[in-house]
């Protein structure tokens, strides 16, 4: 990897153009001393490009929309740095792996939601708004599990990062199944059985292979990884019960 | 049923783990120390110890090993699930009846 070359030279930028069936054409944009990827794909369709589909909204790694594979890489693309990905004054931007393309660098992120329903992803509240609010304290040790995987965006970068889904597509994957840990921690969560059971059923946790790359991954440091592995020894201990007030 | 078979897949690895050790440091033993065939079967005939050993790690593997080639199949192949299932079933028979046989001819 090398720095990118001064003002006046160019990067020289591959990027995915179709859908499923489609090639990588090149851009050669002005490098300057600050930009990010996702700088680079937008001087593309505003000054070469303008019919180039990519999608994005924050621009500052809130949203969790611009995600994109960089040099084979997934990547939040707005909070990529092009000093740190550019390889020798080369950039390569192709959708997400996993996922159907649809046109250029956006992909359909159904398949990836639905596999959150299948990991028994929705909250059941046990309450309804004339009981009072369940009292959880913040440091019980149930709350702390839930909390590590609390703060997902449903990117899809762990879901693009992980091999076992790209043989598998059946496969839940890693998002999904740090969805169902923070679920089944919930004890609000009226069905965390349920959800405990889905979570283990065909294609579930027990398919994971614990390698890891969802955790690498993720640009929020969430750790999916460590999630399923929790799932897997819930199998012997049982849902943790509820902590003592 | 995925549970289930998660669970004896790793309680039957939890089983073999020592059973296997053992019985390569006994193969080692019986090889080194130049045993004959006749004098290994005169140690295990009628030893309900070494039965009852290589009963369980024959149980053990029966379990194990068919629920293993499963995953292998179903992640590295496009057969069928109900196949898959059906060919891990006999394949667990298999290895039962074949080590089942083995034990019983020593004991
Ligand atoms: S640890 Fe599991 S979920 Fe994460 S990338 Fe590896 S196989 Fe996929
Ligand atoms: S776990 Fe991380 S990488 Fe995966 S969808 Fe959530 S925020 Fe994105
Ligand atoms: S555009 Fe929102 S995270 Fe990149």
């Amino acid at each position: 990897m090398t720095e990118p070359k001064t003002k006046d030279s160019h990067l020289s930028v591959n990027v995915w153009r179709g859908g499923n069936e489609g090639e990588l054409v090149n851009y050669q944009v002005p490098a300057r001393e600050n930009q990010t990827v996702l700088d680079v794909i937008t001087e593309i369709q505003r000054f070469q490009q303008p019919d180039l589909a990519y999608r994005f909204a924050c621009r500052v790694g809130v949203c969790g929309s611009c995600a994109m594979t960089v040099n084979g890489l997934p990547r939040w693309t707005c909070r990529t740095h092009i000093k740190k990905v550019v390889d020798n004054g080369q950039l390569t931007v192709e959708p997400l792996r996993n996922l159907p393309r649809i046109k250029d660098l956006v992909c359909d992120l159904e398949p990836f939601i639905d596999t959150w329903k299948k990991a028994g992803a929705p909250f059941s509240g046990s309450r309804t708004r004339y009981d009072p609010p369940a009292n959880i304290k913040p440091d019980s040790p149930l709350r702390q599990a839930a909390d590590a995987g609390l703060q997902c965006i449903n990117c899809a970068v762990c879901y693009s990062a992980c091999d076992v889904v790209h043989w598998n597509r059946d496969y839940v994957g890693p998002a999904a199944l740090n969805r169902a840990w923070t679920l089944v921690n919930d004890v609000r969560h009226a069905k965390r059985q349920e959800t405990f059971e889905k979570a283990f059923s065909e294609n579930g946790c027990q398919s994971c292979h614990s390698h890891g790359n969802c955790t690498r991954h993720c640009p929020i440091q969430l750790n999916p990884s460590e999630s399923i592995t929790g799932l897997k020894k819930m199998v012997f201990k049982g849902l943790p019960k509820e902590d003592k007030k | 049923m995925n549970r289930y078979l998660f669970i004896a897949q790793r309680l039957s690895a939890m089983i073999l783990a020592p059973l296997v050790i053992i019985h390569l440091g006994l193969i080692l033993y019986a090889v080194s120390d130049g045993l004959s065939g006749a004098e290994i079967l005169s140690r295990t005939h009628g030893s309900w110890a070494w039965a009852s050993f290589y009963f369980a790690f024959v149980l053990s593997v029966a379990v194990h090993a068919p629920i293993g080639i499963r995953n292998i199949l179903k992640e590295w192949t496009s057969m069928n699930q109900a196949i898959i299932n059906g060919f891990c079933l006999l394949f667990g028979l298999m290895l039962l009846l074949l080590g089942i046989r083995a034990v019983t001819s020593v004991v």
